[in-house]
């Protein structure tokens, strides 16, 4: 099973990343669940989201995410904001949109072994013309971890955004395009 | 055997499903905070004219509940959910339909109670509507809600039930997760809850009384009855779980038991922890602890003849509550004991009050449970006092 976290900020769609995520795979058959971690949110505070995939197995565990395999950040700023990476796997893989190359990042991180970067706001500015960037993100963290197709986004994508979901699904590809993964 | 596609559904959606799946005439709702999803989903679909039903958008829970009774009397097919503080609004008009044995089906997302303020799952709003007189069952996750939401529009309105049905989900943890889903064919849903015809409908033509002024000279007999009738539920309640068993291919009992097979000790769950804690029991018996899990599904009427035939080789029953009576314990453990006390006085019971306001409860949790109960049994066996435990909770001095 594959635990992620995903660290966004209140309208910056981390919750809804995760939901799509899960869709994608139940539709590949496999056993996903995805959870936000519930409280009032509100745009611009920290919000975390939880996305737990397996394979094979229904998935019996409800609780937070204790240690991640992967950490999805959608702002670099939290980074800085309390405890975000400490509890990843060891063997675990941060995916961060940032501008700074893969090894800036990590002089940055300490502890962390690998890493995935790509400037989704940059694509998600120039694609979308909005600088929400949970599609664009799912890119990278298809590039950095597998996990689903690429495609099988598209459906998830395109019931819940209609007609702006080419343009997120185009931002997808973009991203898993330019990823970085060291 | 499964029939019908997967689909990731959150808990709100899939009871949504489950009532349009049923066909329902009427919903009323209050639609703010403390609402979930499923409303929501539905006021679309009915938009959408994907449901043909009366969406009565209303001004409280008090009144959501007073339209459902309305409804339901002039023999529609009803609906409404709430959670937490809504249902304590609501509680003014529980009675009614149960009383005057109006089959209305209502989902509730399990939250807590203020103050403080929390919108967090636990089971204290459950326990504040153990005595109204509705039969109450228990999901522990997705599939359970859409499958207990379809099973108590058929058991409520069964003939010899007419009692209105509670499907309780716990908030967020189903609510708000999203998870596969199998929906079954809506064919064979619609030919699983057949169309209801009330047998005393409000009417002009045949004009009925519901509801009547009840003096000392009847109250008690229209008490006892309907305690009667609402004991004999239980019956048809596990008739009909077999048939949407034999059905759909998933089957539920009153009392679902977890590797029970020759396990001296038990850990008891309701709602959406019980799958947490059965990995807790899958590690203890790979520990070489011979534990198993018992969850409760049907809260009211409660099983007793089950129960007790589910715990009959325990030695040891550790009883988590998901709430607490102030200054008695855990409204759970207290029944367990109580449903206990005339048969199985040796069997040593333990309760825990645990995961309020929506606390985690991880695996190791479950674990710690049992060791400490064992230890409080020794304590007992010593003579010492034993007071209800708070478990998770941070304290002073620790």
């Amino acid at each position: 099973m594959m635990e992620i976290c995903i660290y966004g900020r209140g309208g910056q769609g981390g919750v809804t990343l995760a939901e799509l995520v899960a869709h994608a795979a139940i539709r590949e058959g496999k056993y996903a669940q995805s959870m936000p971690s519930f409280g009032p949110e509100r745009r611009g505070a920290p919000v975390l989201a939880f996305l737990r995939v397996n394979e094979t197995e229904r998935i019996k565990i409800r609780t937070e995410i204790a240690e991640p395999d992967v950490l999805v950040v959608l702002d670099p700023g939290l980074l800085h904001v309390g405890d975000v990476v400490s509890r990843l796997k060891k063997e675990g893989i941060a995916v961060i949109n940032t501008k700074k190359s893969p090894e800036e990042m990590k002089s940055d991180l300490e502890g962390v072994t690998k890493i995935a970067v790509v400037d989704a706001m940059s694509i998600a500015r120039e694609i979308l013309g909005l600088p929400i960037v949970n599609t664009t993100m799912i890119g990278a963290l298809l590039k950095a971890v597998g996990l689903v197709k690429l495609e099988s986004l598209e459906e998830p994508m395109q019931e819940r955004f209609g007609k702006v979901a080419a343009k997120n699904i185009d931002a997808m590809r973009r991203a898993y395009e330019e990823t970085v993964v060291r | 055997m499964r029939k019908g596609k997967i689909v990731g559904l959150e808990g709100s959606f899939a009871v949504a499903e489950a009532v349009r799946m049923a066909k329902v005439d009427v919903i009323s709702a209050f639609p703010i905070t403390p609402q979930t999803h499923i409303v929501e989903r539905l006021a679309e679909m009915v938009a959408d004219g994907e449901l043909d039903a009366e969406f009565i958008c209303v001004e409280s829970e008090h009144t959501a509940m007073s339209a459902c009774v309305g409804a339901s009397a002039a023999g529609a097919r009803v609906f409404t959910c709430t959670a937490g503080p809504g249902l304590e609004y609501m509680y003014n008009m529980m009675t009614i339909p149960s009383s005057m044995r109006l089959p209305v089906v209502m989902v509730i997302a399990n939250r807590a109670l203020s103050a403080p303020l929390s919108v967090w799952c636990d089971h204290s709003d459950m326990m504040t509507i153990r005595d109204v007189g509705w039969i109450q069952m228990i999901a522990e996750n997705n599939q359970e809600a859409f499958d207990l939401t379809v099973c108590a529009y058929r058991i409520a309105e069964d003939k010899e039930v007419l009692f209105p049905a509670i499907v309780h989900i716990d908030g967020f943890y189903l609510s708000h997760v999203i998870e596969g889903v199998v929906l079954p064919d809506e064919e064979e849903v619609a030919h699983f809850i057949p169309d209801y015809e009330h047998p005393f409908v409000l009417d002009p033509e045949k004009p009925v009384s519901m509801g009547c002024y009840g003096p000392p000279f009847i109250y008690p007999e229209a008490k006892k009855a309907q305690e009667f009738d609402f004991e004999k539920t239980k019956p048809k309640i596990k008739e009909i779980w077999k048939e949407f068993g034999e059905t759909f291919g998933r089957y539920y009992a009153p009392v679902e038991k977890y590797k029970m097979e020759g396990a001296s000790i038990a850990l008891l769950t309701m709602g959406s922890i019980g799958e947490t804690a059965m990995l807790a029991v899958d590690e203890m018996r790979e520990e070489g602890r011979d534990a198993g899990l018992l969850r409760l599904r049907l809260w009211r009427p409660f099983p007793f003849k089950e129960f007790r035939d589910a715990v009959k080789d325990l030695e040891l029953l550790v009883v988590l509550d998901r709430a607490i009576s102030f200054g008695m314990g855990g409204p759970v453990c207290s029944e367990v004991k109580s449903a206990l006390y005339d048969k199985r006085k040796e069997l040593s019971i333990v309760g825990f009050i645990g995961g309020l306001g929506g606390r985690d409860i991880p695996i190791d949790g479950f674990k710690e449970m049992v060791n400490l109960a064992l230890e409080r049994v020794k304590m007992v066996e010593r003579g010492e006092e034993m007071e209800p435990e708070m478990i998770g909770v941070r304290e002073w001095g620790r």
